[in-house]
């Protein structure tokens, strides 16, 4: 059977959601098959244009094979198949954007006014002014988001995080489910095989963002407190009403930076991140890592999910493009952050046996894609690494 | 509508950080993206179509809202899934098949005609 992404109608709706006209569906829709085209249908013309051209001429002219993946993509960007490829998938980012926001911004008193119903007066969204953006936030527009996930429209408005869960769908083609939320219940699946029975009392998110990934554990572990925080109040704002309307009343979202958590020491039972270090900076990312472990139980868990990291045995034509979206999709912090040893950094954190792990989005199969199934979209899958750590009890 | 902000103007904000050429000429970089707004213009254009059929098949008569209101069934919305699928490939067939043509090195055609001239 012809495999082709589910319609954006099959998207799932909760409190928050923006209503999409009848086009605004069918550009998602166009985009969702458009970036399946690019990578499942004509990705791998890049592996062939490097095997066939671009690695020939590298070693005619070095006499030598590229070094590491930067030289790659010095050779690749000379390549017109993969400039014309580069181009079409930058477009494709940018249209998502345009989409998403004018759907968005044109029903925004409507989200604003929604918002504020399930947020005025709620001890579960904590807003601290004081907080600032990190500049590593503030230097680009991460994923070509314009605005990122501080920016507002007007003060108080909720308008990044509505644009930021609408259009997730058109990237992925529906491939973390009908929530944006195949991540957190993945985790929920991972816990419950883990250590069946496991209760934690406390559990805490670091840049939840709109909270698609700890909303499952929420109503997961409804008798646990959980919190979670992010730097970016509009994000927090959206997601907080979002979670409120799905039920998770068990959760509060936090503004706080992950580099200074309000916490007391040995706080949570399980701190976690999904999606989250690759868009730190060199020296933020053990800072976060350290705070995390400061306020984690002894005996507790912590679990950072991500694209898996480059290591030596990754092939560097793989490393290159892996790092697509670092110098076409703004994310500045990502090739470097994939570079690092996360294990290594977690060890001199504080916990002496790291796991990795692999986990893939759980999603509701009969609908979504089936992660297993689907062509590796190189740093974009809903397949993940898992890296995590019990601390020592003494 | 949303008040007291210009929507239209401010969805089409650019996001911060220098974005990458990828052509020689900046006019062929605006013109691809033109092309491609244009693209997934005429699919939702499409789209909007094949709802109008479909309901016009069930209900032999359509009002706007309706069109809006529209939400394909599975099987619906796998065959829209599938002409959007055939359509890209329509309109992005130069760019696959360059990719075909890469996997195996070929002679040019005057080549071959000089070659076959001498057969
Ligand atoms: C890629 S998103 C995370 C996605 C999210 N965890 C999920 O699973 O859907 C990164 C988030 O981290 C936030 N952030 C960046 N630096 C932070 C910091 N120092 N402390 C807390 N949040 C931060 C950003 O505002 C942004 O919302």
């Amino acid at each position: 059977m012809t495999d082709v992404p589910p319609p954006y109608t099959a998207v799932a709706r909760h409190g928050m959601s923006p209503t999409p006209d009848h086009d605004e569906a069918a550009r998602f829709n166009f985009l969702a098959g458009f970036n399946k085209y690019l990578s499942a249908g004509i990705g791998g013309g890049n592996a062939r244009t490097y095997a066939t051209r671009v690695l020939p001429g590298f070693v005619a002219e070095h006499a030598r094979e590229p070094a590491d993946r930067f030289e790659i993509r010095r050779a690749m960007n000379r390549d017109p198949w993969h400039r014309f490829w580069s181009a079409c998938k930058r477009n494709s980012m940018e249209m998502r954007q345009h989409n998403g926001r004018q759907m968005v911004l044109r029903q925004l008193d409507e989200l604003d006014g929604r918002a504020a119903q399930y947020n005025a007066g709620r001890a579960t969204l904590v807003l601290d002014p004081a907080v600032e953006v990190p500049r590593y936030q503030r230097a680009v527009d991460i994923h070509c988001m314009p605005g990122s996930y501080h920016g507002e429209e007007r003060a108080g408005d909720v308008s990044a995080g509505a644009n930021y869960d609408c259009g997730i769908f058109a990237t992925t083609g529906g491939g973390l489910g009908a929530l944006n939320d195949g991540g957190g219940a993945a985790l929920v699946e991972w816990a419950r095989r883990e250590r069946p029975g496991w209760q934690p009392q406390r559990i805490l998110d670091i840049g939840a963002t709109v909270g698609h990934n700890i909303v499952p554990l929420a109503l997961a572990f409804p008798d646990a407190e959980i919190i979670a925080i992010d730097t970016a109040a509009p994000v927090l704002r959206y997601g907080h009403a979002r979670a409120q309307s799905l039920g998770a009343a068990n959760l509060r979202f936090v503004q706080m930076s992950g580099e200074a958590i309000g916490f007391p020491d040995g706080y949570f039972d399980w701190v976690q991140t999904t999606m989250f270090l690759h868009e730190l900076s060199g020296t933020a990312l053990p800072r976060v890592i350290a705070e995390g472990v400061r306020v984690l139980k002894p005996g507790g868990l912590m679990l950072h999910l991500e694209q898996p990291q480059y290591s030596d045995e990754m092939p560097l034509y793989e490393q290159f493009i892996r790092d697509w979206d670092a110098f076409n999709n703004n994310e500045p912090f990502w090739s470097a952050m994939h570079g690092l040893d996360l294990k290594k950094v977690m060890r001199d954190a504080g916990l002496p046996d790291v796991f990795v792990t692999g986990v893939r989005a759980v999603v509701d199969e009969s609908v979504f894609p089936d992660q297993s199934k689907q062509v590796e979209d190189h740093g974009r899958a809903a397949v993940w690494n898992a890296y995590g750590a019990w601390k020592p009890t003494a | 509508m949303t008040e007291g902000i210009d929507w239209i103007d401010r969805a089409g904000a650019r996001a911060k950080g220098k974005r990458p050429a990828y052509f020689d000429a900046p006019e062929q970089d605006r013109t691809l993206s033109i092309v491609l707004a244009l693209v997934a213009e005429v699919s939702a254009l499409r789209e909007r179509l094949d709802t109008v059929e479909r309901l016009l098949d069930t209900n032999g008569t359509i009002r706007r809202g309706d069109i809006e209101a529209y939400v394909p069934d599975a099987a619906a919305g796998r065959e829209r899934g599938v002409l959007v699928k055939a359509y890209i490939a329509r309109v992005m067939r130069g760019l696959t098949q360059e990719m075909e043509a890469m996997a195996t090195p070929e002679p040019s055609v005057e080549q071959v005609s000089r070659e076959l001239r001498d057969l």
